[in-house]
């Protein structure tokens, strides 16, 4: 299946999804040394992002949380590519600054965690 | 968004790595906001100053963005997360000092005015009506569009960094008239006696309105001091950065009164003061100055702290621009206080230093400020300037 989306921060990336329904906090909310998701009852608590594609609404949080994920960047803990529903401040400039692909528009129901993703630009592949 | 070819140049990289990155992420902005064009802005106002929030992340970006990055228009710093001339004073580890001072490098490199306070209306950035900027301290970026009338959105640091790089912001949110209405009417019914009363009803205002822009009436006048404090209180709160205040914000006769309406009583007011304070006596921590003291507000500091003494169990800040204290210490205001037992905080404030663990319990006249000491794990105690003195000399909330 293709979507096709708006892009935040352009680029290729490949991985597997990792899903959310929630919005994502990077400052407080993700290890960037671990690049594990520590906030609290969030439906991806513990889980790993690092070279997945990250699938979630929009951010949300301080604007800090842009460095997070520069830092996570240079950590080598950072996401492979993101996609957002709707795009915000906090996610797209750390998408930029990090150079992580972004892109959002994105009717995020339609990819699963687990399944392929390739992102090019304003398009999203996606292998179940 | 249409870019210019002077702009379209700077994408592409013509000027550099950081105009590059800066461009990107103002025309992503600019993209998701639904921006047409990008403006001209006269200042910025840099937020994301303390080490204590940017960490190493922070510090390696600005440290990367250094390296040829030169701002374009008057840019200003906000407080950092210690004095940077007496940290040792103020209890700041060795360890935190030598970081901090490598993000303020980092900035001055970028040819930033090391000015480190939350109002830089005060220390010399002052915009005029209806001029545009870009500046990311909320209390400010309320002060700005709510008493001067000029316009700015209330930018993240990144964001706020790569605008004065460019010297350009994109046009959308609080930028363009059309979304400069307000849509719900404030009618306050309330006698203002002391500056914490003004932090309460921005608590007030900022519960009742939310995400609404609000056309407050029934309140007669208002100095800077109360100003300052009320932008700051009502946009900490939950309010947006912009409020129309009938008879002191400049072009507030061109509006109608929204059809919305809610109004704050001395019921409102007391609840505000409930709510924002903690049953608690002992008090070993007093600071004035969120924002940052006026030389007014110095002033009166040191006329009610003449000849007293602060209690040994309790610590008093005065939290202010180097600036003011320069005037302070040329009129004696910095010995009378100092003799008392206080210590200046310059270049920093309660709300950025790394406090958390250091006191149990804060007075302040700053409703803000009582926000982000809970945030530090502190009871907190709202009041007038008299109580919070008379706390650091008995060193209890009476």
């Amino acid at each position: 299946m293709e979507l096709k989306g708006r892009i935040i921060s352009k680029g290729v990336a490949e991985g597997e999804a990792l899903t959310t329904s929630q919005p994502i906090s990077f400052y407080g909310g993700v290890d960037p040394d671990t690049g594990v998701i520590i906030e609290k009852g969030h439906e991806l608590e513990g889980k790993k992002v690092t070279d997945k594609i990250l699938v979630f609404p929009n951010g949300k949080g301080s604007t800090v949380g842009s460095y997070t994920l520069y830092r996570m960047k240079k950590n080598n803990t950072a996401p492979a590519g993101i996609i957002n529903e709707e795009c915000e401040t906090v996610v797209a400039v750390g998408a930029i600054i990090s150079e992580i692909p972004c892109i959002d528009k994105i009717d995020i129901s339609k990819i699963e965690t687990g399944d392929t993703v390739r992102l090019q630009n304003d398009v999203v592949r996606i292998e179940k | 968004m249409y870019l210019t070819k002077e702009e379209e140049r700077m994408l592409n990289g013509e000027e550099g790595y950081t105009v590059k990155k800066s461009m990107e992420i103002l025309v992503a902005l600019g993209d998701i906001y639904g921006a047409e064009k990008l403006i001209n802005i006269d200042s910025v106002q840099v937020a994301g100053v303390s080490y204590h929030n940017l960490g190493d992340a922070g510090l390696e970006f600005l440290n990367e963005l250094a390296k040829d990055g030169k701002v374009k228009v008057l840019t200003t710093l906000n407080p950092a997360g210690m004095d940077l001339e007496n940290w040792k004073k103020l209890g700041i580890s060795k360890e935190f000092a030598e970081k901090q001072n490598l993000v303020i490098e980092a900035f001055r490199k970028m040819g930033i005015i090391i000015s480190c306070t939350c109002t830089p209306y005060l220390i010399g950035s002052l915009p005029t009506y209806g001029r545009h900027i870009a500046w990311s301290e909320s209390s400010a970026v309320t002060f700005a569009n709510s008493v001067i009338g000029a316009k700015t959105n209330r930018e993240g640091g990144p964001s706020a960094l790569a605008a004065a790089f460019v010297g350009k912001t994109p046009a959308y949110g609080l930028h363009l008239e059309e979304n400069r209405v307000p849509d719900v009417h404030v009618d306050v019914r309330v006698n203002l006696k002391k500056i914490s009363d003004w932090g309460a009803l921005g608590w007030c205002i900022g519960k009742k309105v939310g995400n609404k822009i609000p056309y407050i009436t029934g309140v007669k006048d208002a100095d800077l001091d109360e100003l300052k404090s009320f932008c700051a209180s009502v946009v900490t709160y939950g309010s947006k950065p912009l409020f129309f205040m009938k008879g002191i914000t400049p072009g507030s006769e061109k509006h109608q009164l929204p059809k919305e309406k809610v109004t704050i009583e001395d019921v409102d007011i007391k609840k505000a003061y409930e709510s924002i304070n903690d049953d608690v006596d002992t008090i070993d921590f007093v600071c004035i100055g969120c924002p940052h003291c006026s030389i007014k507000e110095i002033a009166e500091i040191a006329k009610s702290l003449k000849n007293k003494k602060v209690s040994s169990n309790t610590e008093f800040w005065v939290a202010t621009s180097r600036l003011m204290k320069q005037l302070a210490d040329k009129r004696g205001y910095t010995e009378i206080i100092e003799n008392s037992g206080g210590k200046f905080a310059c270049d920093t404030c309660m709300a950025v230093a790394p406090l958390k663990g250091r006191f149990r319990s804060v007075a302040t006249t700053s409703a803000k400020g009582c926000y982000y000491s809970r945030h530090n794990g502190m009871k907190t105690k709202l009041g007038s300037l008299e109580e919070c003195i008379e706390a650091a000399v008995r060193g209890k909330w009476s």
